[in-house]
């Protein structure tokens, strides 16, 4: 920053300090000092001022030292031969009776940053290791580490790295903390500070002595130690307890993270220690520092994702107080959308509809879309308030209303009729480019249902060559094309138009070719254009909001603690699309990798149970889910599925035995118990999750229990079409457990099953596939995804056994 | 770590704890948080660097780290920093950092040595720092008013006022300041009310907070209310039952007679420090401080008529101070026409939050203000009553606690060196109090 009359200043205060009266009057050469400190502040370059400022280092004024010394390190490096004038002052100072001025003195020596000048900070940095004063250890130790960056590859003696580990036993926690932080960076590239267990437990029983710092420290250091036996481990758990529920949000977050890494393999442990920690960081929402309530709740949204339960009763507490900045609020509405239940969301609407017209237009447009995402669920209700909003002719709420009930129609299909009379009359208000191509959406896709929609789409149109918007143009094209194909007396002409101008006219090479593209296609004639473009109007698959799936912890432990939740949008909970919902939708579901969604340490120890295929899988750990690619589109309606599964019945039935060529049935039982208990949403979502579309449901814990469900299996060598049923009829069914069991046993793998299966009472669930065209390949693969999402929502419950025993 | 420190007023100060990063990185951050309207988060990343920052006494105070450091540590320690810049200096803000720059440079050395926290411990940096502090504040009669005759120090004042406390902790040793311990109850109240009054939501977060000016103090003993009871189920006493729901202490605070007696030991250190937090959810134990009954109206000629009554339900003996009634209104206000019933009161329009202010310094509780605005909105709709949102009220209420909590006693220990003054005081800050219509 420059700074008027720096050269000036510094002239004059060189000439103040080398004046001997001021030299000579503590009290004035101390004030001048000040002054030059001050110009440095500021941002003045005072580097001409280093010879007067060694001078004046030799002073037995303390705040003077310590003054000059700030300035000495700061400019150092610009004046490494003056510096050496330093040194001899500095080494004085170390052996000064007054161990405050020693600790000053070597902390100074070591912050010089000079290569050149190792090698006389090496012995006091020696000596003050050994110093009686606590203070000076403190400097001494931290000295050796930014020695050790100085010449980074250097080797350290070893030596000062043996000390330094002895050091862990000084009776200054300070000191003993220092040394950890010392050693992780001297021995950075060895993977830092060894962790054994006798370092371990003496960490532990001196964090008491450590502040809340120094707690951290130690309890980030620990979680590179691995225990050796099940019993250190609860032993260390036990310790730590305590500092979990800490008042200090520093402490407690640290515990947590250290709990979630030791316990990697204990999911249950893990959902009890998320759970014992919900109370300290609600407290923490409610800190007097609105940043820290910013921490808190990041973190409590990372928690949710694994039990989206958590804060359930305290929904309350996550509405905005009306001075809060918008970055809490937007967080805070996030949070409120996964809360909502029957019971709540009249409150929690009332809540939101507030904020719809804050002042702050972020926030506004977020309360907008937290209400559309509530109306996935709660559809009429929310309807209602968008719907009311759009009174207000204000552009920026209507843009939000109008994208808002865009991604909303596209889940819900059934609000379109209120949607489409919401939209007369919107144009008027809308302003900006996403908000335009929101309502341009609508109008081709629901164009039959909106009266005035060719008007609208003629004012666009004639307005078409002052439009600066690319996304706008693209979506008029589109949604013109489409409002041809359901209104094609109104549209004919102003399609005709709107063609000639992108084709003719318009200089954007993008909407040029669309605008070619769809003359081409319209040429083909109009059965292939509505082909190509009357595609699905909906997707209600992406609807599921109660009931989300929990996502093991492990996915999210290494990033709790750090800065990566409070990044912008760092869980974005919402599939908030900007753009049409197609182009989201269109995207083709990546294969969800099943070791990575679902926890691998439950497939160990039940592997799926494809006996009965006669072929089984030859082992657990070659899970064939990687090859296997399972998607949901084309959609299959309800009642297109009860068609081809009866078909196939009857099919079966005449041609008994003989297998048709393009056809697959099989039969197969699985093992897991407790999915019978599991909620129709909970099972509904966690076979989305690696795409399986359920259907239909009996509900929970009655008989005969079933499930219908369907996917499509891609690949090699050709897509085919899964239908499915989960079935369990009743416990009396044992004759077939014993033949499988013998078959287990002749293979040898029985132990492990047996184990986690005869101790519970163990339920057969009988799958009956249908597969068209056949493909065994497939179907074995697609049988081993389902046992393992089976197991896991059955081991999950397990878990959840074991937590309330804890 | 914490790789760089500094708070940012007009001109910048800058502490460079790791040596890696330049002078650049101060404007560099000032450029990214000045050019965004509004506040930003704490988290700010520009290319490779991680800024976080808080915001106190109208500065920014700001670390750079790496991306795997613990946020938590970093707002607390930060927090903890502003904290004891305040206890040094007597107080927050641009002037008293400005002037104070050598004691704060002094303050960080020793707190942070390469980027480490070593201490924020006041107990152990009054050993360390050195330089004196220059309070911001100038001479001023009324600082006497303490003061006796003969320049003694009377116990006939029973009301330190609010600034007493904010002053500079060391100043007590070399100016012969008074030795004096405050023990502040202060309790902040997050409250929603139903359109139909029905409280909605109503929370309290409180703290006990010590400020002690004495330079070395032995054990102090506070005595909170006996029937205080913690948690939903424990209920002690017949008197009015004053409860929270969650409570923790700060480390140095021994319990041992908490059970029994309800009372806290601790030798507080230098300086100001929250001995005990509480929360309350849920369950205020008397009826929520303010009602507002509002009437709204479109008159024939456009205009929007709004009569607003504002209710003090406090005890007759308390009153707020500093009420501020912000009313939502429609887009495009123009103009405002008030009826106010004392003069005293002022309101305005502030069309950039769009929003009728209402002050009023003074409210008695039992009593009962009314105002009425008439605002000129072109094109108002009915539509536009949907903009009247939830008015908030901000507020502050002296010698109140909303939970009820008291503090009975506040004993020293009798081998005191100094004779010295106890002070207690109460105060109850709205944290959020809206009020939908």
């Amino acid at each position: 920053m420059p700074y008027l009359g720096g050269e000036e200043t510094v002239r004059e205060l060189k000439r103040a300090l080398s004046n001997p009266n001021v030299q000579a009057e503590p009290l004035r050469y101390r004030n001048t000092v000040l002054r030059v400190v001050r110009a440095m502040s500021q941002g003045v370059n005072v580097s001409g001022l280093f010879s007067e400022m060694v001078k004046a280092c030799a002073t037995v004024d303390v705040v003077q030292k310590k003054l000059v010394y700030m300035f000495l390190c700061s400019y150092a490096s610009l004046n490494p031969e003056l510096s050496l004038l330093v040194i001899n002052t500095l080494r004085k100072d170390c052996q000064d009776p007054n161990p405050m001025v020693r600790s000053l003195a070597l902390r100074n020596m070591s912050n010089l940053r000079l290569p050149s000048l190792v090698e006389y900070v090496e012995q006091p940095l020696t000596a003050g290791l050994r110093d009686r004063a606590a203070c000076v250890r403190r400097v001494a130790v931290l000295g050796w580490a930014k020695l050790y960056n100085l010449q980074p590859g250097s080797d350290i003696d070893a030596a000062v790295v043996n000390e330094l580990y002895s050091l862990l036993r000084d009776p200054d926690p300070v000191v003993m903390v220092n040394c950890l932080r010392a050693l992780d960076e001297i021995l950075k590239e060895e993977g830092g500070v060894v962790i054994n267990k006798p370092i371990t437990h003496h960490l532990l029983n001196r964090m008491k002595e450590c502040d809340v710092w120094g707690q951290c420290e130690v309890l980030r250091v620990l979680q590179r130690y691995r225990p050796q036996s099940d019993d250190e481990l609860f032993d260390i758990l036990s310790l730590l307890d305590a500092s979990l529920v800490s008042p200090h949000p520093p402490v407690m977050a640290a515990t947590l993270s250290l709990f979630l890494s030791l316990c990697a393999d204990l999911p249950a442990v893990s959902l009890a220690a998320l759970e014992r920690v919900s109370g300290p960081l609600l407290a923490a929402c409610g800190s007097g520092s609105r940043e820290m309530r910013f921490t808190a709740l990041c973190h409590i949204q990372l928690l949710m994702r694994s039990v989206p339960g958590l804060m359930g009763p305290h929904f309350k507490r996550f509405f905005c107080g009306y001075a809060e900045p918008a970055y809490i609020k937007q967080r805070k509405m996030q949070i409120m959308v996964e809360l909502v239940n029957d019971e709540n969301v009249s409150m929690l609407l009332d809540e939101l509809k507030g904020y719809c017209t804050d002042v702050n237009t972020d926030t506004a447009q977020a309360a907008i879309q937290a209400i559309g995402h509530i109306g996935r669920s709660y559809s009429d209700r929310c309807l209602e308030i968008l719907t009311g909003l759009l009174g207000l002719k204000q552009d920026h709420i209507t843009s939000a209303v109008v994208q808002t009930l865009r991604d909303l129609v596209w889940v819900c299909p059934q609000c379109s009729d209120t949607v489409c009379s919401a939209l007369e009359g919107c144009e008027e208000t809308l302003q900006d480019s996403q908000g335009r191509q929101a309502l341009l959406w609508l109008l081709g896709v629901y164009g039959d249902g909106v009266s005035s929609a060719p008007y609208t789409l003629e004012a666009f149109i004639d307005g078409v060559k002052s439009e600066v918007s690319l996304g706008v143009k693209m979506e008029l094209l589109t949604a013109t094309m489409r409002l041809f194909l359901t209104r094609p007396a109104e549209t004919q002409d102003m399609l005709g138009r709107l063609l000639h101008y992108c084709i003719e006219e318009e200089t954007d090479m993008c909407v040029r070719d669309l605008g070619l593209l769809y003359y081409h296609l319209l040429k083909c004639g109009i059965e292939e254009t509505r082909n190509v473009l009357q595609g699905r109007r909906s997707d209600p698959s992406l609807g599921v909001l109660i009931g989300r799936p929990a996502q093991p912890i492990s996915q999210w432990a290494c990033s709790f603690n750090t800065l990566e939740p409070l990044k912008k949008g760092g869980t974005v909970t919402q599939t908030a699309s900007r753009g049409s919902p197609e182009h989201e939708a269109s995207k083709p579901k990546t294969a969800v990798e099943l070791p990575e969604t679902l926890d691998c340490s439950h497939i160990h120890t039940d592997p799926p149970d494809s006996a009965s295929t006669g072929q089984r899988s030859d082992s657990a750990a070659e899970l064939p889910a990687a090859s296997l690619t399972l998607s949901l589109s084309p959609t299959l309606s309800p009642e297109e599925f009860e068609r081809r599964w009866l078909q196939r019945c009857s099919l079966q039935s005449e041609e008994a035995a003989e297998e048709s060529s393009d056809f697959l049935q099989t039969e197969e039982r699985i093992c897991c118990s407790a999915v019978l208990q599991r909620s129709p949403q909970t099972l509904q979502a966690a076979m989305q999750l690696v795409n399986i579309q359920t259907l239909a449901f009996t509900p929970p814990s009655t008989l005969p229990w079933r499930v219908f469900f369907y996917t499509h299996t891609a690949g090699t060598p050709a897509s085919t079409l899964i239908l499915g049923e989960l079935l369990y009829a009743g416990e009396a069914d044992p004759a077939p457990k014993d033949e499988e069991e013998e078959e287990r046993k002749a293979d040898g793998e029985a132990a492990a099953e047996d184990l986690t299966g005869r101790k519970d009472r163990q339920v057969e669930v009988k799958v009956t596939l249908k597969q068209q065209p056949k493909d065994e390949e497939a179907v074995r693969a697609f049988l081993s995804v389902l046992s393992t999402v089976l197991h896991t929502l059955s081991s999950e419950r397990h878990d959840e056994h074991a937590a309330t025993h804890l | 770590e914490i790789c760089l420190l500094f708070c940012l007023f007009s001109l910048f100060r800058g502490i460079y704890f790791r040596g890696e990063t330049g002078d650049d990185v101060v404007n560099v951050f000032y450029q990214k948080v000045t050019a965004l309207p509004g506040d930003q988060p704490p988290v700010v990343m520009v290319t490779y660097l991680h800024f976080l920052h808080i915001r106190q006494g109208g500065l920014y105070w700001v670390a750079t780290t790496t991306a795997d450091s613990s946020p938590f540590t970093i707002v607390e320690f930060l927090n903890r920093l502003a904290a004891l810049v305040k206890d040094y200096c007597g107080g927050l803000s641009e002037k008293s950092v400005q002037m104070n720059f050598a004691l704060i440079y002094e303050l960080l050395d020793e707190v942070l040595d390469y980027g480490h926290i070593q201490t924020t411990s006041s107990d152990m940096l009054k050993n360390f720092l050195q330089s004196e502090a220059v309070s911001s504040r100038p001479f001023s009669l009324f600082d006497l008013s303490n003061v006796g005759l003969f320049g003694a120090d009377t116990q006939q004042s029973k009301v330190a006022p609010s600034s007493a406390a904010a002053r500079p902790i060391q100043a007590s040793r070399e100016q012969g300041g008074r030795s004096e311990i405050f023990v502040d109850v202060v309790e902040r109240m997050s409250v929603v009310v139903g359109s139909n009054g029905v409280l909605m939501k109503a929370d309290v977060e409180g703290e006990i907070r010590v400020k002690c000016f004495m330079p070395s103090c032995s054990e102090i003993r506070i005595g909170l209310n006996e029937e205080l009871s913690i948690g939903k189920s424990q209920l002690r006493g017949y008197g009015a039952a004053v409860r929270v729901d969650r409570c923790s202490f700060h480390q140095g605070v021994r319990l041992d007679e908490f059970d029994s007696h309800r009372i806290l030991r601790l030798c507080p250190s230098q300086g100001e420090q929250t001995v005990m937090q509480y929360q309350l959810t849920d369950d205020l134990p008397t009826a929520p401080p303010f009602r507002l009954f509002p009437t709204i109206e479109r008159d024939g000629t456009g205009r929007l008529i709004l009569f607003l009554k504002l209710r003090c339900d406090l005890p007759p003996k308390s009153s707020a101070v500093n009420v501020c009634a912000s009313v939502p209104v429609p887009k495009g206000a123009v103009s405002l026409s008030q009826e106010l019933s004392s003069p005293d009161q002022s309101a305005e329009l502030q069309s950039q939050n769009r929003a009728v202010v209402w002050q009023i310094p003074r409210l008695a509780g039992g009593t009962q203000l009314s105002a009425l605005f008439k605002l000129d909105v072109p094109g108002l709709s009915s539509a536009s009553m949907l903009e009247v949102g939830p008015v908030g009220l901000s507020f502050e209420l002296p010698k109140f606690s909303a939970t009820g909590l008291q503090i009975r006693f506040l004993r020293l220990s009798p081998v005191q060196p100094a004779p010295s003054q106890r002070w207690v005081r109460y105060v109850t800050h709205s944290d959020s109090y809206s009020i939908r219509i």
